[in-house]
C-alpha cells in the first residue's frame, strides 16, 4: 500500500467520535496553553501523561498532537497581542505582530497568523506522511552504532550547537545524563545511583523531572520577578478580516515559512523557533515593503508563525519514524509513547500502523479545529489572557503537583519534584538551558544501551562506530556542530547564535 | 534568592563559583558509586560502571570551565530576583509534602494553592486558603472519581464521600 491508502485508512481511524473527541480536547488545551505565557505544550503533555495512563493510547496521544499543534497557534495570540511571546516559537511574532495590533491592525494579523499556521501545518503534515515511509525504510537498515551516532547528534544539537553558551548547554546536558544513570542497569541489573533507596530503582521520572523544571522552576522564576512590570492586552479593534493587500503579502511568505520550517524541524536540530528566524530574515530581505519592518510588516508575522507550525510538524517526523525526539515537547511524547510501552520507531509501522496513521491523518484534522477556534472564536482566547497571575500560577502548581501524585502518590516523589523545581530555578536564573537536561535524561539510558549493543557486536572494538559510513557521517557532523559555534562564540559572533537559542518548545 | 547585579563590573562571580563546586560533587559521586560496581563488560568492554564513569569526568571537566569562566565574571547578569515570593512558593511545596498522606489531597494542595497565590500578591491567606481547599476538593473529586486516579484521600474527603 502507498502512504495515500495508509493514509486514507488512518482518516478511517480518526474520524471515530471518540478520537475526535480527543482532538479537539487536545486542539482546545493547547490553544489554552500556548495563549498563556508562561506554560508551553511540553509542559502541558508532561502534566498529562499521568491522567491518561488509564485512556486508550491512539487517543492519548492524538490529544498529545494535537496539544502540539495548538500551542503553536495559541502563541500567537499572545505575541500580537501582549507583546509577551506565549511560547518561545512565537518570540519573532512579537516583532511585527505587536506593532499591527497597536496600529489597530491586530485582526489581519492574528488571521494572517492562523491561515498560515493552518496552511503550514496542512502542507507540513502531507510532507510528514509522504516522508515517512521512505524514512522508515532507511531507518530499517540501521542498527546499534547508526542510532548511537544519530543520539550523540541530538545531544550536541541539543545543547552546544545554538545557544548563548556551549559550557552551560553541555552542563544542562550532562546533569541530565547523570540523572539517567540512575536506577537499575538495563543489561546488567546493577543498581546504581541508588543510595539504597528503593524509589530510586526505577530510576528518574521523566514526567516528575519535566513537570518540575517547566512548571515549578518557571513558577519559581516568574514569582521572583514579581511586581516589575505589568503587561498590557492590546484591544482587537476592527475586523479580524484581512483585505486583499493582505492576502496578496501573505501567501508568499506562507509558504517560504513552510520550506524553512519543515526541515528544521526534522532535523536534530531542536525547537521549532529557529525556522521563525530564519523565516523572519528571508522575508525581511525579500519584502516589497522593506520601510515597514519594524513598524508592523504583514510578511513579519505570515512567514514565521508557518514557519513554527510547519516546524512542529517536522519534529513529528523523527519522532515517529526514528524514536528521536528533536525537541522538548517531542521529547515528553515519547515518554507519553513509552507509558503505553509503544517504542516510537520504524517497527511501530509495522507492528501498529492503524495507530502510527491514524496519529497522522488526525493530525489534519486537528489542524482544521484550529483554524476555527483560532479565528472565529478568537475572543475567547483573549479572555484568556485576563486571568490574573496568582490564581493562574496557583492553578498551574496544583495541576503540576495533581500529575505527580496521581502517578505516585509518595511523598519522595513530591521531594523530588520539589527538589528539581528549585534546581530549574537556579539553572533559569543563571542562563542554563532546560531542553538539554530534559533530552538527556530521556536519550541517555536509549543512547548507552545502543552504544553498548554495538560495542557487544563488535566485541569491544571502538572503530566499529566509524566503519559504517552513516554512523561515520552522522558522528562527523555532530563533531561540527560541536566545535563550529566554539570558533563562532571566540570570534565574537556568538551573537547570532544566542538569537537562535532553543528554549523549551 | 541571590539579588546579585550591582555592580555592572563583576570579577569573581562567587555564585558561579559554588557551581562549580556543586558539578565537582556530582560528578564525584558518581566516580564513587561507579567504582563499587561490578563491571561486567562482557563482550563488549562497556560495563554498567563505564557511561557513569565517563559523565563523572564529564561533569568534572565542565565544572572547571564553569570555574574559569566564573573566575573571570562571564556569566551573563543575572535578573534581580524577590526571595519572598520564591520562598513561599517553596513553602507552599514543602507544605503540602507534609500534610498530603494525613489531611488528604484536598487540604494540602489548598494551602499551595494559597501560599502560591500569596507569591503572586493575594495576600489575603484566611480567603485564599478555602478557595484553594475548595478548588482542589473539586479537582480531586473529577480525578479520582470519574478519572480514577489514585490521590490521597483525608478527613474531608472522607466526609463526602465515605468510600474514598
Amino acid at each position: 500500500m502507498s502512504a495515500f491508502d495508509f493514509l486514507l485508512q488512518g482518516l478511517g481511524t480518526a474520524a471515530d467520535p471518540m478520537m475526535l473527541l480527543y482532538a479537539l480536547i487536545g486542539v482546545t488545551l493547547g490553544t489554552a496553553v500556548g495563549v498563556l505565557p508562561g506554560i508551553g505544550p511540553a509542559l502541558t503533555v508532561a502534566l498529562l501523561l499521568p491522567v491518561t495512563y488509564r485512556l486508550d493510547p491512539a487517543g492519548s496521544l492524538i490529544m498529545f498532537a494535537g496539544i502540539y499543534y495548538g500551542g503553536m497557534y495559541g502563541g500567537s495570540t499572545t505575541s500580537i497581542l501582549l507583546n509577551t511571546p506565549g511560547e518561545s516559537a512565537s518570540i519573532i511574532t512579537a516583532l511585527e505582530g505587536n506593532k499591527m495590533a497597536r496600529k489597530g491592525r491586530g485582526g489581519p494579523a492574528l488571521a494572517t497568523a492562523a491561515i498560515g499556521s493552518f496552511i503550514a501545518g496542512l502542507i507540513a503534515t502531507l510532507l510528514l506522511a509522504f516522508l515517512a515511509p521512505w524514512i522508515v525504510k532507511v531507518a530499517l537498515v540501521f542498527g546499534p552504532r547508526e542510532y548511537f551516532a544519530l543520539m550523540v547528534l541530538a545531544f550536541v544539537t541539543v545543547s552546544a550547537a545554538f545557544g548563548d553558551s556551549a559550557l552551560r548547554g553541555l552542563t544542562s546536558l550532562f546533569l541530565g545524563l547523570a540523572l539517567a544513570c540512575v536506577g537499575i542497569d538495563q543489561l546488567t541489573g546493577q543498581a546504581r545511583l541508588s543510595f539504597g533507596v528503593p524509589e530510586l530503582l526505577d530510576g528518574i521520572e521523566v514526567t516528575t523531572m519535566a513537570v518540575a523544571m517547566f512548571a515549578v522552576g518557571e513558577a519559581l522564576f516568574i514569582a521572583g520577578q514579581h511586581g516589575q512590570q505589568e503587561d498590557e492586552v492590546t484591544a482587537v479593534k476592527g475586523s479580524v478580516w484581512m483585505n486583499r493587500s493582505d492576502w496578496a503579502r501573505s501567501w508568499r511568505p506562507w509558504l517560504r515559512g513552510t520550506v524553512i520550517g519543515f526541515p528544521i524541524g526534522a532535523m536534530p536540530a531542536g525547537g521549532a523557533e529557529i525556522g521563525t528566524f530564519l523565516s523572519y530574515a528571508a522575508e525581511k530581505k525579500l519584502t516589497r515593503h522593506p520601510e515597514e519592518f519594524g513598524e508592523g510588516a504583514i510578511e513579519g508575522v505570515a512567514g514565521p508563525e508557518a514557519a513554527n507550525n510547519a516546524s512542529a510538524a517536522g519534529t513529528l517526523v523523527p519522532l515517529l519514524t526514528l524514536g528521536l525526539p528533536t525537541s522538548a515537547t517531542a521529547a515528553i511524547m515519547l515518554a507519553g509513547f513509552q507509558q503505553f510501552g509503544l517504542q516510537p520507531g520504524p517497527l511501530l509501522f509495522a507492528t501498529n500502523p492503524t495507530l502510527v496513521w491514524g496519529l497522522i491523518a488526525s493530525l489534519l484534522i486537528a489542524n482544521a479545529m484550529l483554524l476555527v477556534l483560532n479565528l472565529p472564536l478568537i475572543g475567547l482566547w483573549v479572555k484568556l489572557l485576563a486571568v490574573p497571575k496568582p490564581w493562574l500560577y496557583a492553578g498551574i502548581l496544583l495541576f503540576a503537583t495533581l500529575g505527580t501524585i496521581g502517578a505516585n502518590p509518595s511523598s519522595f516523589e513530591l521531594g523530588m519534584l520539589l527538589g528539581f523545581g528549585v534546581l530549574g530555578y537556579v539553572m533559569r536564573l543563571f542562563g542554563y538551558p532546560i531542553a538539554p537536561i530534559v533530552v538527556g535524561l530521556i536519550l541517555g539510558p536509549m543512547a548507552e544501551q545502543q552504544l553498548r549493543r554495538a560495542l557487544s557486536i563488535s566485541q569491544g572494538d571502538w572503530t566499529t562506530l566509524l566503519q559504517s559510513p552513516i554512523a561515520a557521517a552522522l558522528l562527523g557532523i555532530a563533531a561540527l556542530a560541536l566545535i563550529v559555534p566554539l570558533i563562532l562564540r571566540a570570534r565574537g559572533k556568538g551573537e547570532m547564535l544566542s538569537q537562535l537559542a532553543g528554549e523549551e518548545d | 534568592m541571590s539579588t546579585t547585579g550591582h555592580e555592572p563590573q563583576r570579577r569573581r562571580d562567587t555564585a558561579a563559583l559554588i557551581i562549580a563546586a556543586g558539578l565537582v560533587a556530582v560528578g564525584g559521586v558518581m566516580l564513587w558509586d561507579s567504582s563499587r560496581l561490578a563491571d561486567l563488560g562482557g563482550y563488549s568492554g562497556v560495563g554498567p560502571a563505564s557511561v557513569p564513569r565517563v559523565v563523572g569526568l564529564a561533569l568534572m571537566g565542565l565544572a572547571a570551565w564553569t570555574a574559569i569562566e566564573a573566575w573571570r565574571g562571564d556569566f551573563p547578569q543575572r535578573p534581580a530576583q524577590n526571595s519572598a515570593p520564591v520562598l513561599w512558593i517553596v513553602a507552599g511545596l514543602a507544605a503540602q509534602l507534609m500534610l498530603l498522606h494525613v489531611m488528604g489531597f484536598s487540604i494540602a494542595t489548598g494551602v499551595l494553592f494559597a501560599f502560591t497565590a500569596r507569591a503572586f500578591g493575594k495576600r489575603n491567606l484566611a480567603m485564599t486558603i478555602p478557595i484553594g481547599i475548595v478548588f482542589a476538593f473539586v479537582v480531586w473529586a473529577v480525578f479520582s472519581q470519574l478519572l480514577m486516579l489514585h490521590l490521597p484521600a483525608g478527613p474531608l474527603e472522607h466526609l463526602v464521600f465515605p468510600r474514598g
